[in-house]
């Protein structure tokens, strides 16, 4: 289908591809596989038309192609899917998907019914069972995604590349999204599967593609191979996951939620948490688990004040009653909040690493009202050893770094703060295997160290790896608290189900 | 090594473009007029640009938080007004009986005290009741303007007192007093966008102001100091045009707030917020100078001053933009 022919790609003379090679047949789901900065990126928007500017040829169906921008990629029939959305929020899905391909009357207007009609089939297929006509900034993350898929299903290309499309949706959606992939394949397209999670190239792919350092390593078939081969080619040695010894002994409470709800900003949909409690204890991780919608997310932020005017409840830090007020308050009592989308919610990313890094503590850094530079770059430099944030000096722009090290940025901002609790939503997500136990070896200290920690995350794996305790939430609910020698995958799936509908 | 300081020069020339374009500019204008390169020419262009440059350091501010303040020149003129009200003819309350005087010092405090006032009332709308900055100052620039014909009558309030006209007209240690107003007005402002944390978080907030409240940043307290501040040195720069013509005329500053605007973004303060800077916005308000001055040395009409000055707007932000696509 598509062939690839020693492409080289710099960027003002960092080689970002060099002399790469590779196929992609009909029929067949390809996972690229390499850690952050190995090319896939790059590779992909060449292949899509966003860089037309590159060294050796690509041939697409058996005719050599050099797009000049996206949009002649996908008329030729190339779509990528990217990890980071692109929809117009104020538009409706219906809008949205059919923005630029609209369905017109034969009067010259747009034919709304055809369209919603389309879009209604094309939801179902997803089996995301939302109205056409909601506007897309009141979907969450994970259904704006497969509303972006759904945009590309409408294209029917022949080749498809997905850059990361599990990353921010359930467990169920990704199930539904792979039944989709199957049907893809069998209709004799050719996929591009980017994903840093291995279980799921394992169930879904045929071949894999393994990058580093912009280059090709070696490509084979799926079964050929096992997690710890690929692995040890991605990085080019093996690593461990990390394991935590079972459970902690009785220590004193540092955060405990009574009696939480939240409610909707409209009320008649009622209430987004109802009736939480739960308590941290001093050096515990408490894994926090749930699917899409599960109120994971406002769970953490309404505890950080996030939601002042919308819940009711109480909350104590260390003992002291602390009201939802703001996240000011919440940060003067000693709680800190990486949140789930770093780049929206973490970093200023025209802001350099320093600059980020001593945002939340500025006040201290200062001398009769003045920033004291070298207490500041004492801080960042501080942490840019501690943490190992890999950065060309600390005035590096935050935008510029790769996830991993974005992620540690942030980090690095709530440790400056001394928290006696650290709430981290997501934290790995989008990042590479080498980062990812980085920042799991780095939670397993801070809890050695005495913080209480609470994870949300949507990979089972993670939260049975680092958990001490695990809470499942499921439609704004605490379904269950499992100690981790009683937390078993089918356990806490089970409790994270919904039981409505 | 070569070939990456050479891969650069482009960059590093990006960073001088305002201070390679006003040296064009210099150059060009004292070719074509031998009056333009004199001191007194100098000093000339440097108190007439020292409003707009305490205007648009305000502006720069506000920009920075990615908001907009249009009601500078309204709260210039109604500032302005006040101040050589309340000097000349000091308040009256028949009814008690009761007469307040103003000194110059008094009646210049009350002026920016009103200006401040004014610049906090736009924060506390855009950030309480969520208005969108540019309809927020819109209203303020209509109300302040209505304010100042009440407050004059319409009629322009003269005859200020020659300790007064020092401020707009006097001289100290050789340079023009609104100079050293102006110069002491940059440096301060610049102080507190480079060194202190109300000036980092004024970036944080234009850069992102979500990660910026859960950063912890007041986000509202940061606002509603910066729209005070840029109120405050709308009225500085009230009460200068007023020493200057020794009269508060009820239509001063009209599109004083365009101009400044003008400056920031010739300056290369980005409209979106969280970059640029206060020298900047300072060469940005020379350059207008500069060029309004050397159009008016070389008899250039009026009409056509300013069709050249939209000219040079477009050209600066296209500049600027290709170089921020690197």
């Amino acid at each position: 289908m598509l062939a690839v022919k020693n492409i080289t790609k710099k960027f003002s003379g960092v080689t970002a591809l060099n002399n790469v090679s590779l196929v992609l047949n009909a029929g067949e789901v390809t996972a690229i596989i390499g850690e952050n900065g190995a090319g896939k990126s790059t590779l992909m928007k060449i292949l899509s038309g966003v860089y037309p500017d590159y060294e050796g040829t690509i041939s697409f169906k058996d005719q050599v192609v050099r797009f000049s921008n996206p949009k002649e990629a996908q008329e030729k029939g190339i779509t990528i899917i990217h990890q980071e959305l692109n929809l117009v929020p104020f538009l409706t899905v219906t809008e949205n998907i059919f923005l630029g391909r609209e369905i017109l009357t034969r009067w010259g207007t747009l034919d709304k019914k055809a369209m919603a009609a389309k879009t209604k089939t094309l939801l179902d297929r997803l089996r995301l069972t939302i109205s056409p006509d909601t506007m897309v900034y009141a979907l969450k993350v994970g259904q704006q995604q497969v509303v972006e898929i759904a945009k590309a299903l409408l294209l029917e290309s022949d080749l498809i590349i997905m850059d990361e499309p599990t990353s921010a949706i359930s467990e169920s959606e990704v199930d539904v999204l792979f039944s989709i992939i199957e049907d893809l394949r069998k209709e004799g397209k050719a996929i591009a599967y980017i994903s840093h999670k291995l279980d799921e190239l394992f169930k879904i792919a045929d071949r894999y593609i393994i990058m580093r350092d912009g280059q090709v390593i070696e490509d084979g078939r799926m079964n050929g191979t096992d997690h710890d081969g690929i692995i040890s080619k991605m990085v080019g040695r093996s690593v461990n996951m990390v394991r935590k010894a079972d459970g902690i002994g009785n220590s004193e409470t540092i955060l405990a939620v009574r009696g939480l709800n939240l409610q909707h900003r409209i009320k008649e949909q009622g209430l987004r948490l109802k009736d939480i409690s739960f308590t941290v204890n001093r050096g515990e991780i408490v894994g926090v688990f749930g699917l899409m919608g599960a109120g994971r997310t406002e769970l953490l932020e309404t505890v950080f004040g996030l939601h002042p005017n919308l819940c009711s409840g109480s909350l104590t830090v260390n003992g002291n009653a602390l009201a939802f007020k703001s996240p000011c308050a919440a940060i003067a009592a000693g709680l800190a909040l990486v949140p789930e989308d770093r780049k929206k919610d973490g970093l200023m990313l025209g802001l350099n690493v320093r600059k980020n890094i001593s945002i939340t503590t500025l006040e201290a850094l200062s001398n009769m009202g003045f920033l004291d530079n070298k207490k500041e770059c004492s801080l960042s430099g501080k942490y840019i050893d501690e943490l190992r944030i890999k950065s060309s000096s600390d005035r590096q722009l935050a935008g510029t770094l790769s996830g991993g090290n974005q992620q540690k940025i942030v980090l690095a901002k709530w440790l400056a703060t001394n928290p006696v609790l650290l709430m981290l939503d997501e934290p790995t997500r989008g990042i590479d295997i080498n980062a990812k136990n980085e920042i799991y070896k780095l939670i397993l200290k801070l809890a050695a160290a005495g913080l209480g920690i609470i994870m949300v995350s949507s990979e089972l794996p993670e939260i049975l790896a680092v958990s001490d305790r695990v809470l499942v939430m499921a439609e704004g609910c605490l379904t269950a608290s499992l100690p981790i020698n009683e937390a078993t995958e089918d356990r806490i799936l089970k409790c994270a189900i919904p039981k409505t509908i | 090594m070569q070939a990456l300081t050479l891969a650069n020069a482009p960059k590093q020339l990006a960073k001088f473009q305002s201070l390679i374009a006003l040296f064009f500019l210099c150059l060009v204008i004292s070719l074509l007029s031998d009056k333009f390169l004199t001191v007194a020419n100098g000093w000339n262009v440097l108190r007439q640009i020292s409003v707009n440059i305490c205007i648009s350091t305000g502006m720069t501010l506000v920009v920075l938080t990615a908001g907009i303040d249009l009601s500078v020149g309204s709260v210039l003129a109604l500032c302005g007004a006040v101040t050589a009200g309340l000097l000349k003819n000091g308040i009256e309350l028949p009814s008690a009986n009761l007469f307040i005087g103003f000194t110059v010092f008094g009646s210049i405090i009350s002026g920016i005290v009103l200006g401040t006032l004014l610049g906090w009332f736009n924060g506390f709308t855009i950030t309480r009741f969520k208005v969108p900055p540019f309809v927020a100052t819109l209203a303020v620039l209509t109300i302040a303007r209505g304010l100042t014909m009440l407050w004059t009558k319409g009629f322009p309030i003269s005859g200020l007192g020659s300790n007064f006209a020092y401020v707009g007209t006097g001289w100290l240690l050789g340079i023009p007093v609104p100079v050293w107003i102006s110069a002491v007005i940059v440096l301060l402002a610049h102080m507190l966008t480079r060194k202190t944390p109300l000036g980092r978080y004024i970036y944080a907030i234009g850069g992102n102001e979500s990660a910026a409240r859960l950063s912890g940043i007041r986000i509202n307290r940061v606002k509603m100091s910066v729209y005070a501040i840029a109120g405050a040195l709308a009225a500085i720069g009230g009460i200068i045009v007023t020493s200057r013509l020794d009269s508060a005329q009820p239509n001063a500053g009209i599109t004083y707030e365009l101009d400044a605007i003008a400056a920031v973004v010739i300056g290369g303060t980005s409209l979106s917020g969280g970059r640029g800077s206060i020298l900047g916005t300072v060469l940005g308000a020379i350059i207008i100078g500069v060029l309004n001055n050397g159009l008016v040395l070389l008899n250039v009409s009026p009409f056509w001053q300013q069709v050249v000055k939209g000219l040079v707007i477009l050209v600066a932000v296209i500049i600027d933009k290709a170089n921020s696509k690197e």
